[in-house]
């Protein structure tokens, strides 16, 4: 399978402080990526490598096979990305700003553009300073769309929009996933909405890989056990969290068989996110990484 | 056109809940073989959802027997999905369940009893069926 974003050893410090260390992944071409952390975490910086507008300090991002540092435009005319501070001109109108999507990419599609304006009724000749933050927030994923990417690139695209006009942007930003097959990483710390968005999921925590892997078989990996405290010796596999009371202990683990008089409960993507959030130092990945003194 | 919905707090998983639907739909007659679901771009555009829970799903139906997809056209109720209940049986057995219904109220069991009885039972006749 094609792989859309491959790193190893990836790493970029600020003065003395690691903001990504040691990062090894490899996202498959055409999966939705939900990437989580705490704010600090690193994800930001980690997008920002993987376009090449911010250069490593170790290791060397692979977009589609293509370095960053040694080939700029061959990834740039693939990957598209939304920064977080939306990149909009408020003085120009929205058919200036599609105009100017033209004339900065090669592969720009117009007719595309302005088509989904108009279905999303947004006026060409209003200025964008005058638009809602929805609707913005749309002229600019137009804006990332209108390159035709194989690789988009979403840093917290949704953190400051209404329930409706996040709604609206993302099944927008789904529909192009169905047209056009992109691969997607979409960082958020809205959890219901990467419930109906994400199949793969990349947690980082202090600048770190924490998880990574195919949504799916991460939730069948993990469970919910319940169970007497007395017995809890009994638990084999990684306990990502735990709580224990005096007589029953409930605690997400990761891999184990259910011991006999246990029960087991399936978890959610929420579940997920929490109980590794909440521990920052178990990691779900497939062999530890080494850890550089 | 069946519209899909979605119940993001029952955590049953986005696939399955469409695999449900679809399945529900078919037993309760409101599709029939032939009628076509809608297309993944017209679930992804209305939920906001992934397009590959939707192929999954619409696969799962396929490998299931309940639908076919025709390359191109679109996903089809297949001629082999269970045939929903005719309408004057589905109504003779909504009646006697009704009666039960009020006759459990009339001697005091709540909502929860009245599951609980239920699932029991229907669990135990499984069982009967199967030995």
């Amino acid at each position: 399978m094609a792989i859309a974003l491959e790193a190893s050893g990836l790493g970029k410090r600020y003065g003395s402080t690691w903001a990504v260390r040691d990062l090894c992944i490899s996202i498959p071409a055409g999966r939705v990526v939900a990437l989580v952390g705490p704010n600090g975490a690193g994800k930001t910086t980690f997008l920002q490598l993987a376009i090449g507008l911010l250069t490593p300090d170790t290791g060397d991002p692979q977009v589609f096979g293509w370095s960053p540092r040694d080939n700029p435009t061959l990834v740039l005319a693939r990957v598209g990305f939304l920064a977080q501070e939306r990149p909009l001109y408020m003085g120009f109108t929205v058919a200036e700003t599609l105009r100017m999507g033209r004339e900065l990419n090669p592969k720009w599609d117009l007719a595309l553009a302005e088509a989904r304006m108009r279905r999303l009724e947004i006026p060409l000749n209003r200025r964008v300073g005058k638009l809602s933050g929805g609707q913005q927030a749309q002229v600019a994923l137009a804006l990332a769309l209108g390159k035709r990417p194989e690789l988009l690139l979403l840093d917290e695209p949704v953190a400051n929009l209404d329930p409706l006009a996040r709604r609206q942007f993302l099944a927008e930003l789904m529909e192009s996933v169905a047209a056009e097959g992109l691969t997607v990483v979409l960082s958020s710390h809205l959890i219901a909405d990467l419930e109906r968005l994400a199949d793969h999921l990349v947690i980082l925590a202090g600048g770190r890989l924490q998880v990574a892997g195919d949504l799916e078989p991460l939730l069948e990996d993990h469970r919910w056990l319940v169970g007497p405290t007395e017995e809890i010796g009994r638990v084999g596999g990684t306990v990502v969290q735990a709580g224990t009371g005096e007589r029953q202990c409930r605690m997400l683990v990761r891999g184990p068989a259910v011991p006999r008089g246990w029960t087991a409960a399936p978890v959610t993507l929420e579940d997920l996110v929490l109980a590794y959030l909440g521990n920052p130092d178990v990691s779900a990945l497939a062999q530890p990484e080494a850890v550089p003194a | 056109m069946l519209d899909l919905y979605l119940d993001v707090r029952s955590g049953v998983s986005v696939y399955m809940q469409i695999v449900h639907q679809v399945e529900r739909a078919v037993r309760c007659g409101l599709l029939t073989p032939g009628d076509r679901l809608p297309a993944a771009r017209e679930v992804v555009a209305a939920l906001a959802i992934n397009p590959n829970t939707v192929l999954k799903a619409y696969a799962e139906l396929e490998s299931g027997g309940w639908v076919t997809s025709r390359a191109g056209v679109g996903t089809f109720v297949a001629e082999t999905a269970p045939r929903a209940v005719a309408a004057d049986v589905h109504d003779r057995l909504v009646r006697s369940l009704r009666d039960w219904l009020s006759e459990a109220r009339r001697e005091g069991l709540d909502q929860g009893a009245i599951e609980a009885l239920f699932t029991l039972t229907v669990e135990a006749t499984a069982k009967e069926r199967v030995a």
